[in-house]
């Protein structure tokens, strides 16, 4: 079984020089149907190529399954039917981005499907960070920690802890199923 | 040199805990009355041992409260005090308290010290209304160490004669040794005396017949020359007296021991300044501190004997791959039944490798069983019953993780036949029952699996109450012919008991249902027999390990799930006229005479492009919790020894699904929770 | 630097006192009972034994008699390790043949100082 890491040089890492710099800030910035996503990159642990993943019964439909990282078990959420999108066939350049996310039972290691990884980007300045706004992004803004506008467009900051809380993702798909249930009887 | 004491501190915590454990069950074993002096002698090393410890580490709480106890048990051993029932009482409740006390400076937590000063009060007022009583006019040994004579701060110079008895040398001490220590003190000169030689032909040349006067002139005091002979103070006539001014009195240095015990003192409060400051404010909740004291280990202790083994088999397993990386060099096909050799040789070694690595963490059961003696001591006290607990099978290993889950349900267990099982002592004359009840816990392997009893010969379970109650609930339907089993199985029902109810004893607001959640959640499962006024029988049966399992690999559409082995009795294929369709969704299987509910794992699972023809796929016949039912499935592949790795811990847990494992080809399978199938399709 | 012979049921305290001597150079042997003290003497010699009294198997006391009576142990120093203070508790160890104690507790400066005075 090959699994590919993608050459990004400095993710994991930070650069020792600019660790100094007290509002230096790094996001590791994707794109999803179009639009640009920056995950904060000390929550990145790994970048890798999609596998075939184990379909575990009764998730929530954007839980594709868990993937073994090295010994673990590590769920795989695919971002875009996450955000509600239509999903689209994986290729050689779906990559998944294994995180962190911070729990109250404990960290958790959870991999998010991408359309593809781009850059990194440096903050210097927190305030070049800007409160999202409520607008018709397909991410909803409760998942949303601010927005960066760079010449190339705007980069959504994702927060990770709450769009990938395990519970939350559970209670939502309980509230879906429950609501498509209700308007099948209306109907 | 300054030499860090701090990294031996754990040590001491791991074995005063293992002191109190072996007090503990010594004193439970103490028949009040007897004086078993074996056995107070070990149960009074071990005091000696903490308070040792403590006064170097520096616990001064720990030392004197360990002395109260320690003095006790010295007059138990001499026969000085009679060992009652009140004084083991209070020594069992020392234990518990400098078990607290231990806990809570290994956490670097504060310390109870009102607890601990009315238990000692209590140990005092033992001592002493023993010691009034047997009229033994004992010259009162104070229990804390006597205060030294104020030191008499007189220094000056000394003349010293010093006559050494024959047989100095024989306990190893040197007159040189002596001076030399003196002469640290001050200038010494040194005159011998030898009229005591005899002539040669009469000369043992192992003994002493010297003697010197000395002169020390320096500002010493009189107890730092004490001192210097304290060692020989029995072994010699010795004068210390002033060289010059008023003639001092004469001394017989017969207070050698002033010296160091200032010292000593000194240092204790000392010490006592540093435990002060180690005490962090933090409050912490005092629990059940035994359970911290042995749960908080993070470490295992494996015999030695087991790590050899482990060494063997990797050193097997070097051969092996020595052995294949040779052939793999230049290999030809003419040697490829060398190489099969090799691979079946190191299948074998990475079995035996995984076998014994397993057994690293298994650990005896005695380690949860002993803490029954005190359970069954205190409770059967509290109710008024006389009770003997009969262990064993104790050296029956089992997996650490189990151990340490499996503790509180059997305590609840054992609870439950001594408050509900047994009978008060009269009712059993009454019964013509012998008035000590039994309490029986035993340990054994069977069959690939671990199997705990906990019995009674108590009054046994009522099955008409239970029957009654079960009907009262709708949990039965009347008119229906019930097992015993089946109704027994009732008191695993939330809410259900036929029991007086919340007795101080076993009345803690956790039913049997949590007792038999706790078991189901390490793989296991429970039973019970009972006979009316004969008494009741649980049988726990346990994984062996929970980290390792022999699985069947099925497939279900696209995914591939593992049942455990253990649990599968056989495999059918059913043909359509086997199969009831009982209410169109309920299917049952007839088959040997019984009918068995068929699950359709896929239509569960909500799996894709899953075989859902009865007939051409399998049915899986499995048994938990002594309920079988079907489960159909595509088709089976290989048998396989798995890992079980967490899905709750980056996931969640999934109804149906008791874990993962790595697969062969690094892809991750999930194992089926066969109990909780049953449970799901009961449900259904 | 001399040989010692260090002998206490306590593993914390022979830890201890075993990492102070042979930081202060000394070679150690160890043992946890007199029984273990006793075979092991019976095969090396000490310059020094220092033992505690109570302890299972074997205890100190008679531990001591038993090393006097070996021809390469009848003048060794032999300390006590003990917590008692009162003389009757010490003399029970010279009764037996040792050369002197050192009262528990004790920190490894004073263990020092007191072997050190021993061994000269």
């Amino acid at each position: 079984m090959e699994t590919r890491t993608t050459d990004l040089a400095p993710v994991g890492k930070r650069n020792p020089q600019r660790e100094a710099v007290v509002e230096n800030l790094q996001y590791l910035t994707f794109n999803l149907a179009g639009e640009s996503y920056g995950v904060d990159i000390l929550k990145v642990q790994e970048i890798r190529g999609w596998v075939p993943v184990t379909k575990v019964p009764n998730a929530p439909v954007f839980v594709r399954g868990v993937m073994n990282l090295r010994g673990a078990i590590v769920p795989v959420v695919d971002l875009r039917l996450r955000f509600g999108l239509e999903s689209v066939e994986y290729t050689k350049i779906t990559v998944v981005i294994v995180v962190t996310v911070h729990a109250e039972q404990g960290d958790r290691i959870i991999g998010m499907v991408v359309d593809g990884v781009s850059d990194v980007l440096n903050i210097n300045n927190a305030a070049d960070i800007k409160e999202a706004p409520n607008f018709g992004a397909a991410a909803s803004t409760e998942f949303i920690n601010g927005l960066v506008a760079l010449d190339s467009g705007m980069v959504m900051l994702l927060d990770v802890d709450r769009l990938l809380s395990v519970e939350e993702m559970f209670s939502l798909e309980t509230m879906r199923s429950s609501s498509s249930q209700a308007m099948a009887h209306a109907s | 040199m300054a030499i860090d004491i701090g990294q031996f501190v754990q040590t001491f915590f791991d074995e005063s805990l293992e002191g109190l454990d072996i007090m503990e069950a010594g004193l439970l074993a103490l028949p009040p009355g007897a004086a078993d002096l074996e056995k107070i002698n070990t149960i009074f090393r071990a005091a000696h041992s903490i308070k040792g410890g403590s006064g170097t580490f520096g616990f001064s709480e720990v030392t004197n409260f360990t002395h109260a106890m320690e003095t006790l048990l010295d007059k138990m051993r001499e026969g000085r005090l009679v060992v009652t029932s009140e004084a083991v009482n209070t020594l069992l409740e020392s234990v518990d308290c400098l078990r607290e006390m231990l806990v809570s400076l290994r956490e670097q937590a504060a310390i109870d010290e009102t607890q601990a000063e009315n238990l000692r009060a209590r140990l005092l007022r033992l001592l002493e209304q023993k010691e009034t009583a047997t009229s033994q006019a004992t010259k009162a040994e104070k229990p804390s160490a006597p205060s030294p004579p104020p030191p008499s701060p007189e220094t000056t110079d000394w003349r010293i004669e010093f006559l050494p008895h024959a047989q100095l040398m024989h306990s190893g001490n040197d007159p040189v040794r002596i001076f030399r220590e003196l002469s640290t003190l001050g200038k010494l000169a040194v005159r011998a005396d030898y009229h005591r030689l005899p002539r040669l032909a009469d000369m043992n040349p192992e003994d002493c017949y010297l003697s010197w006067e000395l002169e020390l002139r320096g500002d010493a005091s009189r107890e730092a020359v004490a001192e210097v002979f304290a060692w020989v103070e029995d072994e010699c006539d010795l004068r210390i007296e002033p060289l010059a001014g008023p003639a001092a009195p004469e001394t017989q240095a017969s207070t050698p021991s002033a010296a160091p015990e200032t010292q000593a003192s000194s240092e204790e409060t000392h010490q006592g300044e540093l435990v002060l400051e180690r005490r962090k404010s933090n409050d912490r909740r005092k629990g059940d501190r035994r359970a911290s004291a042995a749960a908080d280990s993070g470490s295992i202790r494996v015999n030695i004997d087991k790590v050899d083994a482990v060494i063997n088999l990797v050193g097997e397993l070097v051969t092996t791959q020595s052995m294949l990386s040779a052939l793999g060099t230049d290999f030809e096909m003419n040697r490829l039944d060398k190489l099969h050799e090799a691979l079946d040789q190191l299948d074998r070694n990475t079995r035996d490798l995984q076998e014994h690595v397993m057994r690293i963490r298994m650990l005896p059961v005695s380690s949860v069983f002993s803490r029954f003696a005190r359970i069954v001591h205190d409770v059967g006290g509290k109710l008024g019953k006389q009770v003997e607990l009969i262990i064993n099978g104790e050296q029956t290993e089992i997996d650490k993780t189990v151990i340490e889950k499996i503790g509180d349900p059997l305590v609840h267990l054992v609870r439950n036949s001594l408050d509900h099982g047994l009978e008060p002592p009269e009712e059993r004359i009454q019964q013509g029952k012998p008035e000590t009840g039994n309490i029986m816990l035993d340990a054994y392997h069977k069959s690939g699996s671990i199997f705990i009893e906990v019995g009674d010969d108590g009054r046994g379970l009522d099955r008409d109450a239970l029957l009654r109650k079960g009907l009262e609930n709708g949990l039965l339907k009347p008119g229906e012919d019930y097992s015993d089993e089946q109704i027994y199985e009732l008191i695993f029902h939330p809410g259900l008991s036929t029991a007086k109810q919340i007795s101080d004893v076993s009345g803690r607001g956790v039913g049997m249902d949590v007792v038999r959640r706790n078991i189901q959640d390490v793989g296991g499962n429970i039973q019970i027999a009972s006979e009316r006024g004969r008494g009741t029988k649980i049988t726990i049966c346990l994984p062996l390990t929970l980290a390792i399992l022999d699985g069947q690999l099925v497939t279900i559409g696209q995914d591939c799930y593992i049942i455990p082995l253990l649990s599968i009795i056989e495999s059918v294929q059913a043909r359509n006229e086997m199969v009831n369709r009982v209410a169109g969704k309920n299917e049952v299987l007839r088959f040997r005479g019984e009918h068995l509910p068929i699950l359709r794992l896929y239509e569960l699972f909500g799996a894709q492009g899953a075989q859902t023809d009865l007939e051409k796929g399998l049915l899986v016949v499995v048994e938990a919790d002594g309920r079988q039912v079907g489960l159909f499935v595509d088709d089976l592949l290989g048998q396989q020894q798995i890992s079980i790795k967490s899905l709750e811990k980056n996931f969640r847990r999934v109804p149906g699904v008791a874990g993962a494992t790595i697969l062969g080809d690094g892809r991750v399978g999930l194992i089926l929770d066969i109990s909780g199938l049953i449970r799901i399709n009961h449900a259904i | 630097m001399a040989t010692i012979l260090v002998v206490d049921d306590s593993a914390s305290m022979r830890q201890m006192v075993e990492f102070t001597l042979k930081e202060a150079g000394h070679q150690v042997m160890v043992a946890e009972d007199g029984q273990v003290a006793l075979n092991i003497a019976q095969g090396a010699p000490a310059d020094l034994v220092i033992t505690d009294v109570n302890m299972p198997n074997m205890d100190g006391i008679t531990l001591i008699k038993e090393l006097r009576a070996l021809p390469a142990y009848k003048f060794t120093p032999i300390l006590t390790l003990t917590t008692e203070s009162t003389a009757e508790k010490k003399m029970e160890g010279k009764g037996a043949g040792a050369t002197g104690w050192i009262v528990k507790p004790f920190n490894p400066e004073k263990l020092l100082a007191t072997v050190n005075k021993v061994l000269g």
